[in-house]
């Protein structure tokens, strides 16, 4: 079923009761030419583009729990393409484009807003690293626009100015980011790649990798085995877990990122602000919860909730930045699992298993990648080759040190990004 | 979490810096380009008990080999890692 307006106006005054499941709940069949493990953001998109843009329609995502139940739907909903790296820039600037097409491309409302992502500076070096970032963007075909106190203080009056620490300097406008809804992506491509004929099987964890003389036959699944002659490993958060069951071992650490939600108080931020003091961010959803998060905890972790000293610091940090949310109280929070590789950026790559794809590695920045991420994976699967704008997202840049894309200008360690 | 080290006693988490996998103890020799690049970047990374060097930084400067379980924020055991590479 397509949703237009007409459909919308009968269904509201019928009693909204015609509404049907939007995707099928088939039983898995015993081949598939295609299988992806993860039906998270990226594995629905892959999915959906493999279908889509390269016609192969007997594929089955797999799904160990729900639909959306992973990461996609536990995230701080940043869209945005303000990197600064070749590699990273011309994919998320793809992406981003993308995303601005996404509710057309998909017929479905994922409640897109470009309502302008602002990085605040807070000294002259890093106002003149905003303006050269500002110009990569430029350069990249993207939007960016440095702005100065004066601006920063008519757009956005309610933050601490005159700070003694980290007064604000101005700042980096990136004004066709914004923030989308992230449940409604996961649910716009499900239902985009159900309606090509993909197979979303939920409830179907992957339990084994077939493998035989190196090129991998299917999977071994907790509803019996799939053959398939592609298998593309879409599971970030348990990257390394899934890659043991096919005998890899990958360069991801997992850790630990927390956000944070604030009970519903009327619209007050109108862009997403991202604090130059360290890593506090914040945006306002539509039900008029703040979200806000900050950095990794900083030690390898899978138990999906963080420690008090981080949640500690994001709070002083948002105090610091704009004292008024003070009183706001806060209404839950979370820890999500981020396959961190040593450089910070992703991979979208073949294994030394033919037949056998990955992609992972998103850091704690895979939901402004879902859309490119699909169509970069699902090019890869298909042609067996990398896509033009994720061609750097590769295993080896590791070992060779050519390539690597390290945005924060740290070092390519495990524990540094 | 809160780890116990073997000279100072338990400790907030705060005085101490997460390097990394124990992995880091077994430094290959040099020249050895394949094996430097697992040392450096390619981890096991398994969602149970693992064992990982952390730095007493704003306490007795040692350093540490803690086994924990990462699914659960458990500290099982803590060494100093002199004593565990001698």
């Amino acid at each position: 079923m397509g949703y237009n307006v007409l459909e919308i106006l009968k269904q509201g005054l019928t009693g909204n009761k015609g509404w049907g499941p939007v995707w099928r709940s088939p039983e898995p069949k015993l081949e598939y030419d295609a299988i992806i493990i993860g039906g998270g953001g990226h594995g629905l998109s892959t999915a959906y583009y493999l279908a889509k843009n390269h016609g192969l329609t007997n594929i089955a995502v797999l799904e160990k729990g729900y639909i959306g139940s992973g990461n996609i739907g536990r995230n701080t909903t940043i869209v945005r393409a303000n990197y600064l790296l070749p590699g990273n820039s011309g994919f998320y600037s793809h992406s981003l484009k993308l995303w601005e097409g996404l509710e057309q491309e998909l017929n479905y409302n994922v409640m897109m807003s470009q309502r302008g992502v602002i990085m605040l500076c807070h000294s002259d070096g890093q106002r003149d690293a905003f303006a050269r970032r500002g110009n990569a963007m430029i350069n990249q075909g993207d939007d960016a626009e440095l702005w100065s106190p004066e601006q920063v203080r008519a757009n956005i009056p309610f933050l601490d100015f005159d700070n003694t620490r980290f007064p604000i300097y101005g700042g980096l406008m990136h004004s066709r980011g914004g923030s989308a809804r992230h449940d409604a992506v996961a649910w716009g491509y499900a239902r985009g790649a159900d309606q090509l004929g993909v197979d979303l099987i939920q409830n179907c964890e992957v339990t084994g990798i077939d493998i035989e003389g190196g090129v991998v036959k299917g999977v071994q699944t907790s509803r019996g085995p799939i053959r398939a002659k592609k298998v593309g490993i879409v599971t970030a958060g348990r990257s390394s877990q899934v890659a043991a069951m096919a005998g890899l071992e990958v360069p991801i650490e997992s850790h630990i990122l927390q956000a944070f939600v604030s009970e519903g108080l009327k619209p007050a931020i109108d862009h997403v602000i991202s604090y130059g003091m360290g890593h506090f961010y914040i945006s306002q959803s539509d039900k008029g919860g703040l979200v806000f998060g900050g950095d990794l905890d900083f030690y390898a972790s899978y138990a999906q909730r963080g420690n008090l000293p981080m949640v500690e610091h994001v709070m002083e940090a948002g105090m610091t930045l704009m004292p008024a949310i003070g009183k706001a109280k806060v209404l839950r929070s979370w820890g999500g699992i981020m396959d961190m590789t040593p450089d910070g950026s992703p991979i979208i790559d073949r294994t030394e298993i033919d037949g056998l794809y990955m992609d992972c590695g998103w850091c704690y920045g895979g939901f402004k990648a879902v859309p490119a991420s699909g169509w970069c994976m699902a090019h890869l699967m298909a042609e067996d080759a990398h896509h033009e704008v994720a061609k750097r997202y590769t295993f080896d840049r590791f070992l060779t040190g050519e390539g690597l894309m390290d945005e924060e200008g740290t070092g390519s360690q495990h524990n540094l990004h | 979490m809160r780890i116990t080290c073997p000279i100072c006693g338990e400790r907030d988490r705060r005085e101490f810096y997460y390097m990394g996998a124990d992995d880091y103890l077994d430094r290959p020799a040099e020249g050895d380009v394949e094996a430097m690049h697992r040392y450096l970047h390619i981890r096991s990374n398994p969602a149970g008990v693992t064992r990982d060097l952390w730095h007493h930084e704003a306490g007795c400067s040692a350093w540490l080999v803690v086994e924990r379980n990462v699914s659960t924020h458990e500290i099982l055991r803590v060494e100093l890692a002199s004593k565990v590479v001698s």
